[in-house]
């Protein structure tokens, strides 16, 4: 089904405030706000805003190393999450976890995750657990073409498929694993394919920087999931254009000229250029939001620098359940 | 009270609670019909069914992965390892995931998963179907380690496992399992962390984990003929590790003995050893002693093999070198 006029500025203030929010916890990493590493997923939004915007509260999410955008888009505040990566108490992990392990199980972010692969594996676990209660929930597993050659994504969709589990496996071709390239990584690219050909997966491969593409795609593959139907893998084209990590080189492994091609299309301003020549949005409605999200990340981040660090002498708290 | 076997007391702790617990479900390679091959599950399809008794591809990393993140969303997994040699393949997923994930969530997820597998030398099973690994496990902070010896201590403990929300490793010695012993019928649950005293005495103590256990026992039988009174703990789980009873023992008997089957470099003797020298030393009468099995892998060959774990000769050896100090 087509998305309302709201649904699609819904899409645009959520990739914008994903984008808003990295921008200033980079400042903030530079200035040294943020003590440990950052890995931003500028360039990825459309892919997390389009596949959340499909899923209830109540859904989960298990995601990355790069997973802000997964989180923002999954419904956590922008305050839990800049709190989390300054360290704070009052973050989403309350500083234990920082940028790679956020949490926020009220709203279905069951964790980012500073290794690549057990996404994919929890997501089909979380998928096990619906199908077991008879609940119909659903799961979505996030990861990058670094881990398609990695056991987990075999093991996983394998799993998943043989037992017919309510999962979305999402993965973000970006191209490069860190600055390992996609082609020198494996000999088959065509990553829906070893879905559907392996695992006879419901599979396909969609344009990541077209938020409505992902959209749509993200929704068949969301009621296939919730009416009993099994798993799908959808693989997502895109790119990071900022470095792996903030902070690092970033020469040697890519050109300025492929960094400037897809700063060309961008799905942040491609999407803003279709609101408005579509009818769809005038400037305008864009202006306000944009407002808005810059009134909510400088909240956000003021709530960061303002908030508590964490009392040294709960260090070794919630290692089990119960407090010892 | 009438007697059964370790292993059909185990089953019987996991029967109980599935009935009462519909989020509990067993995964494993043959625990589905065929009900383990160690019995574990036995006649539970029947009454289960696929759902609940999943018999699993050879993916332990896979699986183990899954039920992470089963665990995280209101099931209750428990993962049947038939020899718990296979769980090195899935050590990323424990150590990294499923040990942390309740830390590093602040405890704002929960990890409720019991691994349970067979460990222990014996039967000529070759190195990859005898190791232990519990002090590798022991090191990790966020995992419980069970390591029932007895009967009702396998029934117990396992209600407890079942039952709390951290992930416990429960470790069943292959040369235990046909053990028989006496079991209430009736529900009941033995908390982590209360060591055993199963036999009481005043010359020494003697610490026996897992297999160990009745070969301590029945050398204790002959000593007391000879009027040497050994005092006999067992610890029941080792993570956490009740050294309190350990060093109240010692305060009575100025000596200790850590009998264990697993390796003796950074292990569990080496661990309890180093707790009583800091907190008890005053009350040790002699240097603390430690017998272990051989620090190598399993071999084969049925003289190899007894040759790398402690028998009773070696157990009373050491015994009576302790009471000599």
């Amino acid at each position: 089904m087509a998305p309302s006029s709201e649904q699609l500025l819904a899409l645009y203030r959520t990739m914008t405030l994903i984008r808003r929010t990295e921008e200033q916890l980079a400042r903030a990493h530079q200035m040294g706000l943020v003590p440990g590493p950052c890995h931003t997923y500028v360039g990825e939004e459309a892919i997390a805003t389009g596949v959340c915007a499909n899923l209830r509260r109540d859904d989960v999410v298990f995601s990355t190393h790069r997973g802000h955008g997964h989180a923002l888009a999954k419904g956590v505040s922008a305050r839990e999450v800049a709190a989390e990566l300054f360290g704070k108490a009052t973050g989403c992990s309350q500083g234990r976890g920082g940028s790679m392990h956020l949490f926020a199980p009220e709203t279905g972010l069951m964790g980012t995750s500073g290794i690549v692969g057990p996404s994919i594996l929890q997501g089909a676990g979380a998928g096990y657990s619906f199908k077991l209660l008879a609940s119909d929930r659903v799961s979505v597993a996030f990861f990058g073409d670094g881990a398609v050659s990695n056991g987990a994504f075999h093991e996983g969709l394998n799993l998943a498929a043989i037992w017919d589990l309510p999962v979305i496996f999402v993965c973000e071709d970006n191209m490069y694993a860190t600055e390992v390239p996609f082609r020198e990584a494996t000999p088959n690219q065509n990553v829906a394919e070893r879905a559907s050909v392996s695992y006879g997966m419901n599979a396909l491969t969609v344009d990541g920087n077209d938020v409505l593409a992902v959209y749509q795609a993200a929704e068949r593959a969301v009621a296939h999931a919730r009416a009993g139907k099994g798993p799908s893998l959808i693989e997502f084209k895109t790119y990071r254009t900022r470095p792996h990590a903030e902070g690092m080189r970033d020469g040697g492994y890519r050109t300025a000229e492929e960094i400037d091609l897809w700063k060309k299309r961008d799905p942040i301003s491609v999407f803003k250029s279709w609101l408005v020549a579509e009818g769809q949005a005038d400037s305008d409605a864009i202006a306000a939001i944009d407002d808005e999200v810059k009134g909510i990340v400088e909240d956000a981040i003021e709530f960061a620098r303002s908030s508590p660090f964490p009392d040294p002498a709960t260090a070794a708290d919630f290692i089990f359940s119960a407090q010892e | 009270m009438r007697e059964i076997t370790y292993t059909e007391a185990a089953r019987e702790a996991l029967a109980e609670q599935m009935a009462i617990d519909p989020s509990i479900f067993v995964v494993g390679e043959g625990i589905g019909e065929r009900g383990g091959n160690f019995n574990t599950t036995l006649g539970l399809y029947e009454q289960y069914g696929p759902m609940r008794l999943r018999d699993t591809p050879i993916v332990e990393r896979g699986f183990v992965g899954m039920c992470a993140g089963a665990a995280m969303t209101g099931a209750r997994p428990v993962v049947d390892f038939m020899f718990i040699d296979f769980i090195l393949d899935s050590m990323g997923e424990l150590l990294n995931q499923i040990s942390k994930v309740q830390y590093m969530s602040s405890g704002r997820i929960k990890m409720p998963i019991v691994l349970r597998g067979c460990i222990g030398i014996g039967g000529a099973a070759a190195t990859h179907h005898s190791g232990s690994y519990y002090p590798i496990f022991v090191h990790i902070p966020g995992l419980r380690v069970a390591l029932p010896s007895t009967p009702y201590d396998a029934k117990g403990l396992m209600k407890t496992a079942l039952t709390g929300d951290d992930p416990v490793l429960f470790l069943e010695h292959k040369l235990l399992l046909n053990r028989r012993g006496r079991v209430p019928e009736e529900a009941y649950s033995i908390p982590f962390g209360q060591a055993a005293v199963v036999r009481s005495g005043s010359d020494a103590t003697v610490v026996a984990l897992t297999v160990m256990l009745p070969k301590v026992l029945a050398i204790c039988e002959d000593l007391a003929r000879e009027g040497i009174e050994i005092e006999v703990i067992d610890p029941r789980t080792v993570a956490p590790l009740d050294i309190d009873r350990i060093l109240e023992s010692v305060h009575k008997t100025g000596r200790l003995l850590i009998v264990d089957e697993t390796f003796g470099p950074c292990g569990i003797g080496a661990e309890i050893s180093a707790l009583v020298m800091e907190n008890g030393f005053d009350d040790l009468d002699a240097p603390i002693a430690r017998l272990n099995g051989l620090h190598t892998p399993t071999p084969y060959s049925p003289t190899l093999e007894n040759a790398v774990t402690p028998d009773q000769a070696a157990i009373i050896r050491a015994i009576r070198d302790l009471l000599a100090e």
